[in-house]
């Protein structure tokens, strides 16, 4: 058998995502690396708690959130992480073109959720004057909720690119490992995100 | 041959069922974090008393990333132990970061 022959086997695997030994690698590679992102993410927290209330005679929390944008946004990023889901089912079932339909809903979710958060900064630097540079509290503020922004914008571009790359090649073992990696960058997203409309948007308005 | 092929049927078979279940008991999750942030909104908007509130919001938010990473990542499945370690490695260091910069501030 060749290489060729050994990565696009007639019936899948149970686990196509770790059935490779780079899949292998990849899978305990990326894990680690969520790890450090927690550690990362929990800093920009915790900056973020120890500073929102230096406010300095600027907007305060309780002046500037409001809930509807990001309830809306908070459901958005969930469906997303669901139709992730979906797109790992079909994988697993080697159906190529379901898992890239999946795929291509999530991403339009995403894009959604990231033009309403920069529609939300938009509306808090030309309507309210609250900007990075007003107050210990903005910088904390764009710094946490933007670098979760970026991790958005990053994860899109990611999933846009292994759709692009992939759609002629179908589903392998080569680029089966690829895809779960995106979509678990994809759920942490959403996980880090659950802290943020927690601690940031809802406890900042009680 | 014939019966070769047979059992390698039926094994996909119930590999597939076996999918199918757990994709209904992942919309199952879905629609428990759909109530959770439903529920953390409500509370919000109801003005509850805020000591009384925060705690419940807390738990709220870790019981959907405990869904999230077990259900929704899979860390439930065989072979997470590694991922564990480093998650829950993670959120004690985690927890640690968050600790240490509010008590800088305390006072």
């Amino acid at each position: 058998m060749s290489h060729e022959d050994i990565l696009n086997p007639k019936v899948m695997p149970e686990e196509p995502e770790k059935a490779t030994l780079e899949g292998k690698n990849k899978f305990l590679g990326f894990w680690f690396f969520l790890g450090g992102e927690t550690v990362l993410f929990a800093s920009l927290f915790g900056t973020y708690l120890a500073l929102k209330n230096s406010n300095n005679g600027g907007p305060t929390s309780e002046e500037l959130f409001g809930l509807e944008l990001v309830f809306i946004m908070t459901m958005l990023l969930l469906t997303s992480s669901l139709t992730s889901v979906y797109a790992m089912y079909h994988m697993k079932n080697n159906e190529f073109k379901k898992m890239q339909i999946w795929l291509g809903i999530t991403v339009l979710l995403g894009l959604t959720f990231l033009g309403l958060e920069i529609y939300e900064f938009y509306e808090y630097i030309v309507h309210d004057g609250f900007t990075f540079r007003s107050s210990a509290f903005g910088s904390a503020f764009y710094t946490l909720v933007g670098f979760h922004g970026g991790h958005v914008l990053f994860g899109l571009l990611w999933i846009i690119t292994l759709m692009a790359r992939n759609a002629k090649r179908g589903l392998n073992l080569y680029n089966a490992p690829k895809f779960y990696i995106a979509s678990l960058y994809w759920h942490f997203i959403d996980v880090v995100w659950v802290f943020i409309f927690t601690v940031v948007y809802l406890m900042g308005v009680i | 041959m014939a019966e070769n092929t047979n059992s390698i049927n039926t094994e996909l078979d119930y590999h597939k069922k076996k999918k199918k279940e757990e994709m209904k008991q992942q919309v199952i999750t879905f629609a428990l974090m759909i109530a959770f942030t439903i529920i953390a909104f409500t509370m919000v908007v109801s003005g509850l008393d805020k000591l009384f509130i925060i705690p419940i919001l807390l738990v709220l938010a870790i019981v959907q990333v405990i869904f999230q990473l077990y259900y929704f990542m899979h860390m439930s499945h065989k072979g997470h132990e590694l991922p564990a370690v480093m998650m829950y490695g993670g959120f004690a260091v985690a927890f640690l970061t968050v600790l240490t910069l509010l008590v800088l501030v305390w006072w």
